[in-house]
């Protein structure tokens, strides 16, 4: 079942069951980034078991970014969720090896793939 | 790229942002969390937090904080000696290991948060001798430990986020002794002008028919300085010469101002000594408004120069006293004297219109007529001009036509009349 969860901060978000996806945009970088930061605890408080962040619509990560990221790691681990981030350019991805942030999560090529790699049952 | 320049352009575009952030932010809080995520985001360290050092409570207080679980305390107390320590430091990185020897006071005193919270270095935030707050950091994301780099890196971004705190305590002083000053102006201001009231009030105890004359002529002038449209500390000004214009009788005898009868010659030669009596008193005070003594000169002067003290005409009389004029005028007409009953408000604005030009400032007339016509129509709130009027003189019907055909016919160019600057 698809649920469009929308927002009431303009984050673009939505449900697959227990598995929340948001569409990081072009909000990472600045400071409005906290608000992905908090849909994901929105998700994850409202049961979602698996978070997937897609960067289709983001050219880079900056340090704002990156900060924003590892907030959501911690409160993905803080639930014991799985996490997956999706559509990475090269750029980002040697970013996120590089810095160790590529050790906390999986990174996959798409959103379909994301939702089927996952091990928990959609329901 | 290599992943070492990678790395670099990474750090230096966070250290610009920073730069930028610090020096172009408006909001305080915005500045600081913004400024946490470019630090723990430029080398991916899991959690941080920045602290303000209160020195008069000797605590820290945490502005932001990231990834630190919601048990962690936002304030610290700081002993004496672990400030000391801190200062001594300066601003380097103090990394928390396992030696319990190397241990800092702050450590020893606060290790159980320390460690159930994973902090692993420790930014005393100190410019020019003084501890200004603390940054606390957790490990990075690759498992690393910081290298000697990266403890640069962070010192770099540390010095900027404690110059940003020392510009806010600076802004904060600043708005504080502004603030200080703005009250202690408007005490200034109140006590000056109790002191004038006050003033006004021992001038006119000295004249037992006029009593309330100089607050009276106070007030009219202030009512005229606002209708023609003056700012508040001008309007002051005027006001305060309506106040102190009569100060100069203070010294004439008693007898001739209470006197039930027309004055002699003799008399009325001693009477407008108060003019200049008024503004010799008044000149050796330093005033806000540099004016007022020329209003206790000369407002008794007429635009057709056969006033007094000097016969003046028109251009050569100080607005403020033409202003004073007016008022005093008004006041003497719509007063009951010792040798005269008050007149008829319709008199009285016929007597204005009549001497308009003569004796009265077009424009000053038009203005009062105006703001008493206000009063009349309900137009106003506050009814000054009626209130001093007491009850019952006058009737809205009968004489808001007359001051209309007043404001009508009062030519503001009329003969010997300039403008105000």
């Amino acid at each position: 079942m698809n649920k469009d969860t929308g927002s009431l901060i303009n984050v673009r978000s939505r449900r697959e069951g227990n598995i929340g996806v948001i569409y990081a945009g072009d909000y990472l970088n600045k400071l409005t980034g906290e608000r992905i930061e908090r849909e994901a605890q929105n998700l994850l408080d409202a049961g979602c078991l698996a978070l997937v962040v897609s960067f289709h619509d983001t050219q880079f990560v900056n340090s704002i970014g990156v900060s924003i990221l590892l907030g959501i790691i911690d409160a993905a681990k803080k639930t014991n969720a799985e996490l997956v981030f999706t559509e990475i350019n090269e750029h980002t991805a040697e970013l996120f090896e590089m810095l160790g942030l590529a050790r906390h999560v999986r990174l996959e090529k798409d959103e379909t793939a994301a939702i089927n790699s996952f091990q928990i049952a959609v329901s | 790229m290599s992943e070492q320049n990678h790395k670099l352009v990474h750090t230096f575009a966070a250290l610009a942002e920073l730069g930028q952030e610090i020096t172009g932010a408006f909001d305080f809080q915005k500045m600081i969390r913004t400024s946490l995520h470019l630090l723990v985001g430029s080398l991916a360290i899991m959690r941080g937090g920045v602290a303000k050092f209160n020195r008069f409570s000797g605590e820290l207080n945490f502005l932001a904080v990231r990834g630190l679980g919601d048990e962690f305390p936002l304030a610290f107390s700081l002993s004496r000696q672990a400030e000391r320590e801190f200062l001594d430091a300066g601003l380097n990185a103090i990394e928390i290991n396992s030696h319990a020897e190397n241990w800092t006071p702050f450590v020893k005193d606060n290790l159980s948060i320390l460690v159930v919270n994973e902090i692993e270095l420790l930014v005393p935030l100190v410019v020019r001798d003084e501890l200004i707050g603390l940054i606390l950091l957790g490990g990075k994301a690759s498992g690393e430990r910081f290298s000697a780099e990266d403890k640069e890196i962070i010192c770099a971004m540390a010095r900027h986020i404690a110059v940003g705190i020392v510009q806010r305590n600076m802004l904060t002083e600043l708005e504080r002794r502004a603030e200080e000053n703005f009250q202690l102006y408007q005490t200034l201001q109140f006590t000056y002008k109790s002191t004038v009231e006050s003033f006004a009030a021992a001038i006119d105890c000295k004249d037992k028919y006029t009593e309330g004359h100089s607050q009276r002529v106070g007030k009219y002038s202030e009512i005229i300085a606002e209708e023609l449209g003056y700012d508040a500390e001008r309007v002051q000004g005027v006001a305060v010469a309506g106040y102190l214009h009569d100060v100069g009788k203070l010294v004439v005898d008693s007898s001739i101002i209470n006197a039930p009868r027309a004055i002699t010659e003799q008399e009325f030669a001693a009477l407008t000594r108060h003019t200049t009596v008024g503004y010799n008193i008044l000149a050796p005070i330093e005033h806000p408004f540099a004016e007022v003594p020329l209003a206790a000169k000369y407002h008794h002067e007429r635009l057709d120069g056969r006033g007094y003290p000097e016969n003046l005409r028109d251009n050569e009389i100080p607005y403020i006293a033409k202003i004073v004029t007016l008022a005093d005028s008004f006041d003497a007409m719509t007063t009951d004297r010792p040798y005269k009953r008050r007149r008829a408000a319709n008199e009285v604005i016929e007597d204005l219109q009549r001497n308009v030009g003569g004796q009265f400032t077009p424009e000053l007339v038009t203005a009062f007529c105006r703001a008493w016509l206000k009063e009349l129509n309900g137009e106003t709130k506050r009814k000054r001009i009626l209130k001093m009027l007491g009850k019952n003189y006058c009737e809205a019907e009968q004489i808001a036509p007359l001051l209309q055909n007043a404001l009508n016919e009062i030519s503001p160019t009329t003969r010997l009349t300039l403008v105000a600057n």
